[in-house]
């Protein structure tokens, strides 16, 4: 059990032991703030990050987060609680312990990458090993292989402002990497980076992990992130933690509102939507057009029906080949007497696990409406493949 | 008047008498450096002033040119501004000078950065020394010179001391500020590998803080070249003995000849300590 966190709190302010109290009676942090002044960092915060996981510490800006990495690498001094690692309390262990636990067995990478302007790549990397008093040529070998192993060698004699975001970062991890600790803790490491660079960065992280088997704490903001690179996730609010658990777990069993409403928010914005995944629709003219057209239009589209809007595409209904072919031997002229409108129809909105309820068991393609005029349909096969690929499926190619 | 009824507070006498005072507890301080330091200088301006000219200003212009990147403009005012001096029988003056400015920078300098690092470190030193600093910087120039005399005799010695209380303020100011102002990450990236407050303090935040640092060290250079003027007054040889003798003669000439020496020499130590600044 790498590390071991027990009722950890930081309270930041002068009247921190009457605001401890407070919180002990069930104020609020805003009621705490008020009364005392002291601002609520981390409220006792229990966890355990398991050996060789990826446990993400994930809440919005002020949820605390920050704080408690840092607390748990004693950046900033607990104000009560304690820190296990391999059974040794950081939290009261005195400065020389301290040092050598930050030297041996936890490494920090940092959201602005916290880079030594003045030092090349190599000396960066070689930080850490340098302040434990290594040999030059001990810790230069070890440097070399970090940057290799974050894919930077050849660059060990540039300067970091020689360099872009994501290489930046890719030094900072190799500079904690060098050092061989049991603990990374990685504070918001691929915010600061663009969305393309920071999926990279989490791609290669994970396949680090599959050699390296580090014990990561990972904070971070994106829940997104989170459930890409987490093994378990810590949600954090108002200094508290909420709820821990697997990507799974979080998702189909949120602990409280604050939960759900995170996943539902990010769900809401992220999650594909019907009009990503529909398609231009092949329709008949209720006033101009006869079964035999309709029946013309399906045979060359190699459909079994077809969509009947009015001249300005509000929808009618639709008629299957079946019943056009019938009406054309019986001699019908209208479309209107063998017109169906039993089909499901969604809005431009609706989220895919929904339209897959409605797809289910229905006669045609999905229509999708906006105002009662046809937008698009969607067949099956596109919301299959939109959701066994979790990526955006354009509509006009499925 | 109510005003009147306080009486006289004899604050004068009361600096008079600790003045005193020091001079007399501290006279076995006080003489020895007066005469090794004194020694010192003397042997120095000496020493500079026996090197002929031309060896001084080829050497002068050399640093220069590497100094501001391998370009000439530097070093021509260089070559230009000694020979006007030496021309002008000034070059005896202009050593004493440099001698002086030299002697009493790097103390001040020797004496700031640590007391700068101080002031970083601890919020109670910052809040003494800021005051200081502020009373040493304000007070006027002159007013140092008399305890100077005081303690020292007159010549070299009271001005580098006269100087060393007026010059230093900036340096003390711009090591505590350049080191203050070290991004929280990088002390924090420090800290979290687990550096000594020594490491922390040589291997990240001097070296991050060394341009602002610099920029310390030169205004210092500056104000002790302005103040080792003034210490002609009490006896201080060198350039600033000359405009002071042209005062007191109300000779113009001569005055306005020391003066520009003193000129070129300010523009000559600007731009080396500037240039030491600057990326390379």
């Amino acid at each position: 059990m790498p590390i071991k966190v027990e009722n950890l709190s930081k309270i930041f302010g002068k009247k921190t032991k009457e605001a401890t109290r407070l919180l002990d009676e069930g104020y609020s942090k805003e009621e705490v703030l008020e009364k005392t002044g002291c601002t609520v960092g981390v409220n006792r915060a229990t966890f355990e990050v398991e050996e060789g996981e990826i446990f993400v510490i994930m809440g919005l800006s002020g949820s605390g987060k920050s704080t408690l990495v840092r607390l748990l690498n004693r950046l900033i001094e607990p104000t009560e609680g304690s820190v296990e690692i391999d059974g040794q309390n950081l939290a009261t262990m005195n400065k020389e312990n301290l040092r050598e636990i930050r030297r041996t067995k936890m490494s920090m990478v940092f959201q602005k990458f916290a880079l030594f302007p003045f030092r090349t790549v190599l000396d960066n990397a070689e930080f850490g090993l340098e302040v434990q008093g290594i040999e030059k040529e001990e810790r230069t070998q070890k440097a070399k292989e970090a940057l290799d192993l974050v894919g930077l060698g050849g660059y060990a004699n540039q300067y970091p402002s020689q360099l872009s975001g994501g290489m930046q970062q890719r030094v900072g991890l190799a500079r904690a990497l060098t050092n061989d600790p049991e603990v990374l803790l990685m504070d918001e490491a691929f915010s600061a980076l663009d969305p393309l660079i920071r999926k990279d960065m989490q791609d290669e992280l994970l396949d680090l992990q599959e050699t390296m088997k580090k014990t990561i704490v990972f904070i971070t903001h994106d829940l997104d992130e989170a459930l890409r690179i987490g093994d378990r996730i810590a949600l954090m609010k108002d200094g508290s933690i909420v709820q821990v658990g697997t990507p799974e777990e979080i998702l189909i069993n949120p602990a409280n509102d604050y939960v759900e409403k995170f996943v539902e928010d990010v769900d809401r914005s992220k999650v594909l939507t019907a009009d990503k995944i529909m398609k231009r629709p092949e329709t008949v003219d209720y006033d101009k057009h006869g079964p035999r057209v309709a029946l013309e239009r399906m045979r060359e589209q190699g459909l079994s029906s077809i969509f009947v809007t009015d001249r300005s595409r509000n929808l009618k209904g639709y008629v299957t080949a079946e019943d056009a072919r019938k009406a054309r031997e019986e001699g019908v002229s209208q479309l209107s007497s063998i017109m169906k409108d039993d089909m499901p129809t969604v809005d431009l909105d609706t989220s895919i696990q929904d339209i897959f309820n409605v797809i289910h068991d229905a006669p045609v393609p999905v229509v999708v409406t906006e105002d009662g005029k046809l937008r698009g349909v969607i067949v099956r096969g596109a919301v299959i493949a939109a959701l066994a690929d979790g990526n955006e499926v354009n509509g006009d190619g499925a | 008047m109510v005003l009147d009824n306080i009486p006289y507070i004899p604050v004068a006498d009361g600096v008079d008498w600790f003045v005193d005072k020091i001079t007399d507890w501290f006279s076995f301080v006080f003489d020895p450096i007066k005469d090794g330091f004194g020694w010192l200088l003397d042997n120095s301006a000496d020493y500079l002033a026996m090197v002929p000219p031309i060896f001084i200003i080829i050497l002068v212009a050399i640093l220069a040119f590497f100094l501001s990147g391998k370009k000439f403009g530097l070093a021509a005012f260089t070559i230009v501004g000694l020979i006007f001096v030496q021309n002008q029988g000034l070059w005896e003056e202009l050593m004493f000078t440099f001698t002086l400015v030299f002697y009493a920078s790097l103390i001040s300098v020797l004496v700031g950065i640590p007391v700068g690092i101080l002031m970083s470190k601890s919020k109670l030193a910052e809040s003494i020394i800021t005051p200081v600093l502020d009373f040493m910087q304000t007070m006027p120039a002159f007013v140092y010179l008399i305890p100077a005399v005081a303690f020292f005799g007159i010549g070299m010695v009271p001005g580098v001391f006269a100087s060393f209380i007026f010059a230093t303020p900036p340096v003390v100011r711009f090591t505590n500020l350049g080191i203050r102002q070290v991004s929280k990450e990088l002390v924090e990236a420090s800290d979290a590998f687990g550096a000594t407050g020594n490491q922390k303090l040589f291997k990240v935040e001097l070296p991050m803080a060394k341009r602002t640092i610099m920029a310390g060290v030169n205004q210092t250079v500056m104000l002790s070249l302005s103040m080792v003027v003034i210490a002609s007054m009490i006896g201080a040889p060198g350039l600033g003995r000359e405009v002071l003798s042209a005062l007191q003669r109300a000779d113009a000439g001569p005055g306005f000849v020391a003066g520009f020496g003193i000129v070129i020499l300010a523009i000559i130590i600007d731009r080396f300590t500037q240039n030491l600044n600057k990326e390379k």
